[in-house]
């Protein structure tokens, strides 16, 4: 057998470890452990100094495993394993003890946040002693990338990467790409109107040569690893040939049957059979089942009577498409938190409570008002309340704060000024304008003689406590400045409520095998150094299904995705990970228990040379280790997590 | 010296250990107790793993994977509480407490509920005692 000649460096981390660990003390222990031939400790392990160190006792002293005690593996354990190798040693022969985050930082007392450390290395020496060489194979990558929602991000993302001449499919739940900011009238601090600058980058999403778009589809199933992901992908029927249409709309026209526009956020209506707004990509109609009086009652048919392409295609049936890509970008964006579950704002109660959304449809001039801002009885508002954080910052809903709310909402009060020279409060908690331009439009619609409140509001409501109250919205609130309660009554109330996670985030993060954080949006690999990458690799995650954010910071984190996207290709192969599950083909009886277990369908019992043994397929297997519990006999072992390896921690955790 | 009860800890990487690791990067303390082991899924710490550390004179075994619905290889975390039903009734049996050997999901945001459940369980330990199985083990190599 082969002498194991062990180094372990122990990394000060600055005072991040020495502070609250002896590293000296550590060290020496660790020098007093068998098969140890040298034991060192040093500021900063991760630095090329640091790592000159393993390498320089791998040539010199011919250490031939190596343990590192420092912060999480999580975080530098492919640092050293590179260190390793350079130095011509195998990097598995190495292990991370992790004296930081799970030892310094978590503890004060110094004299058993020492002698944790020590124990901590002491399993890691043992463990690494059992560690074997694994090899390190590479496969051919699908260059192909998969983007999910099409709203700004996953257009943004779409471009970047087919602009590289890579084959993107763009899969859209509804039945055109834009996302919210198709239904945003001007944009903050600009004032640039959205449809204008979202509109070209939609034409060129449908014309592009390397992308494929598949509207009105959702995502069923995704198998396979970063480099060969198989996507089951539903195309559901629009009862329309989107070969055919020409997106005319005299269906639209035709069809007798209206019903509310989610487009319009209910203030407008739309056929049965519609194209959801004038600018839609894909520009075809499409049928609405669930309302459509023919699929409901078996007559009408108007619009295929109408229609001179001959598109409307009663018979289409949903269709699977299968694809094949090589990695996989989430941009499905946010929902809006629903105010009626804040009853005393009084949403759906009163006339005359907007949401932001509605709001932007109101001020547009393709809107179901035209652009004019008028309340139920068509006249004008002579005064406006703007409600900022329903929902946000609020322990009952949601902690956080969402981020374009105060912004949002100094955009609607120039906008009121501008169109109806109404009164406009403010009612908000903090004002937080820190983005690029934002402090100077906050100036700026200041100095257009807005009002500002400070304070939360307790309630909307019709009860009048004077005659000018009468006939009015009153807005109760506590002014926090002036330390009492006001009401200030209003003929309009806007509501700025949340943005918060999809309701569907839960199944989404499920299907690609993703984390998501407390306050529910998709999770990041790292918060700070790694932030569109999640802990799946080769999934990536941009806009705001990865917290709420503004136009501009959605695009710079689709733009950031794509390029990790674009890396993972240019790469052109993926290193299969060693740490597989293996079969000892003379101890496996073919029982077939790690078949059933494996939920990725890896191990099968197959016929060799005559006889039935489990052979486990490498590029299913994700190494989770289930099949290794259950197997009776201990034929079945996922590399680098093996019996000994374990027990060996775990026994010489408990020594002395 | 009062006693200082000795857990080892199973966690998974892919929640648990990164939920432990944000405790740190949080500077939330604990308890010393907890030795960690990094385990790729819950679902893949055997019970031979659990009675090893028992036997070998841990006073607790703490295990700790995904929250049910995100474990990372699908379903390892319900593989994790049906073993984990069988093993309580063996300890049973053999005589040692069932609070020796707990269960939690700790996701990868929850430092502050990882730092609780060392807490805690060092507590319920040290309430308990030393373990009957630990200190005879540790007679007999003695
Ligand atoms: C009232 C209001 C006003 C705003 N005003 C401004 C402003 O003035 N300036 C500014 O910078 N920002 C503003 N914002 C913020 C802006 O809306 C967002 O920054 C931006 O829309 C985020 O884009 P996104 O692509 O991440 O998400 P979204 O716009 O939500 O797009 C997500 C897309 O993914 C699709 N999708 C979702 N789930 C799936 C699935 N499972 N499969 C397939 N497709 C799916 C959706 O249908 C949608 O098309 C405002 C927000 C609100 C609420
Ligand atoms: S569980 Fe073990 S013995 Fe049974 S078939 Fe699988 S490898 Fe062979
Ligand atoms: S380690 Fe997990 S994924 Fe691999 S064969 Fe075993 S059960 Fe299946
Ligand atoms: S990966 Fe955490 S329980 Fe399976």
């Amino acid at each position: 057998m082969e002498d194991i000649r062990t180094g372990v460096y122990i990394c000060h981390c600055g005072l991040n470890i020495a502070g609250t660990v002896d590293v000296e003390e550590v060290a020496n222990y660790a020098g007093t452990l068998p098969a140890v031939v040298v034991a060192r400790h040093y500021h900063y392990m991760c630095s090329d100094p640091g790592q000159a160190l393993i390498k320089d006792d791998i040539k010199n002293l011919g250490v031939n495993r190596v343990v590192v005690a420092s912060c999480s593996p999580r975080m530098h354990e492919p640092t050293f394993r590179r260190a390793c190798q350079d130095a011509g040693l195998n990097p598995y022969l190495f292990e991370h003890a992790n004296i930081r985050e799970h030892c310094s930082w978590v503890h004060d007392d110094k004299r058993l946040a020492t002698e944790k450390a020590k124990d901590l290395v002491r399993a890691a020496v043992r463990r690494v002693s059992f560690h074997e060489p694994l090899e390190i194979k590479e496969r051919p990558l699908n260059p192909n990338v998969l983007v999910v929602g099409g709203g700004i991000a996953g257009i943004q993302a779409a471009l970047d990467i087919a602009n590289g001449e890579h084959r993107v499919y763009l899969v859209e739940k509804e039945p055109a790409i834009g996302g919210h900011m198709a239904q945003l009238d001007r944009t903050f601090p600009t004032l640039d109107c959205s449809e204008c600058i979202l509109t070209p980058k939609m034409t060129e999403v449908g014309q592009h040569p390397f992308i494929t778009l598949l509207a009105y589809s959702e995502v069923e199933e995704v198998v396979g690893s970063v480099g060969n992901f198989k996507v089951r992908v539903k195309k559901k029927a629009r009862y329309v040939d989107e070969e055919k249409c020409t997106g005319c709309g005299v269906c639209e026209e035709k069809c007798p049957w209206k019903v509310d526009s989610e487009f319009e956020m209910g203030l407008g209506k739309r056929g049965v059979v519609y194209v959801p707004f004038a600018q839609a990509i894909p520009h075809v109609a499409t049928i609405d089942k669930e309302h459509c009086v023919y699929f409901l009652k078996g007559k009408c048919r108007a619009c295929q009577k109408f229609c001179d392409a001959k598109a409307i295609d009663f018979e289409q049936k949903d269709e699977i498409v299968e694809l094949e890509v090589g990695s996989i970008i989430l941009t499905t964006g946010y929902d809006i938190f629903d105010t009626r579950r804040i009853q005393q704002y009084g949403y759906g109660k009163y006339d005359n409570i907007l949401t932001g959304l509605e709001f932007e449809r109101m001020t547009c001039a393709a809107g179901p008002t035209e652009g004019k801002v008028l309340l139920k009885n068509g006249q004008q508002p002579g005064s406006v309340a703007i409600i900022h954080c329903v929902g946000s910052r609020d322990e009952n809903y949601h902690e956080y704060c969402s981020r374009v709310c105060c912004m949002y909402a100094l955009k609607y009060a120039h906008l009121i000024k501008e169109l109806t020279k109404a009164e406009v409060y403010q009612m908000y908690i903090d004002m937080r304008c820190f983005g690029e331009g934002f402090e100077e439009f906050y100036r700026r619609v200041c100095d257009e003689g807005v009002n500002f409140i400070r304070g939360k509001v307790a309630k909307v409501t019709d009860v009048a406590l004077t005659e000018d109250e009468q006939g009015r919205l009153i807005v109760a609130a506590e002014d926090t400045l002036l330390g009492r309660m006001i009401r200030v009554p209003v003929d309009m109330v806007i509501l700025c409520p949340a943005l918060e996670p999809r309701s569907d985030a839960d199944g989404i993060a499920k299907l690609f095998t993703i984390n998501r954080r407390a306050d529910g949006f998709f999770m990041e690999r790292h918060v700070k150094l790694d932030p569109v990458a999640t802990a799946t690799e080769g999934v990536f995650i941009a806009g705001c299904c990865e917290g709420p954010k503004d136009i501009p910071d959605t695009v710079a984190q689709a733009s950031a995705a794509a390029a990790k996207a674009l890396s993972v290709i240019s790469r052109g192969r993926v290193v299969i990970e060693p740490t597989t599950a293996q079969v000892n083909e003379v101890l496996c009886q073919a029982c077939g228990r790690c078949e059933e277990i494996c939920d990725f369908h890896a191990p099968k019992i197959i016929s060799k040379d005559g006889l039935r043994v489990s052979s486990v397929d490498a590029a299913l297997c994700k190494g989770c280790g289930a099949c290794a519990v259950v197997c009776p006999t201990g034929a079945m072992s996922v590399r680098h997590s093996t019996r000994e390896q374990i027990k060996g921690m775990v026994e010489a955790l408990l020594e002395v | 010296m009062s006693f200082e009860p000795k857990i080892v800890g199973f966690l998974c990487n892919w929640c648990s250990y990164a939920g432990a690791d944000l405790a740190g990067i949080s500077r939330l303390k604990c308890a010393p107790n907890v030795h960690i082991i990094r385990m790729m899924c819950s679902g893949g710490i055997s019970p031979f793993f659990i009675l090893k550390a028992l036997e070998a004179g841990a006073d607790g075994v703490l295990i700790c994977g995904c929250n049910l619905g995100d474990c990372h290889y699908r379903e390892g975390n319900y593989k994790t509480i049906r073993r984990m039903t069988l093993l309580k009734k063996v300890l049973g049996q053999l005589g040692i407490e069932q609070e020796r050997v707990q269960l939690h999901w700790v996701c990868a945001s929850c430092g502050d509920e990882f730092v609780d459940v060392v807490n805690r369980m060092t507590a319920d330990i040290k309430e308990l005692g030393p373990s009957r199985l630990g200190v005879k083990s540790r007679d007999l190599t003695r």
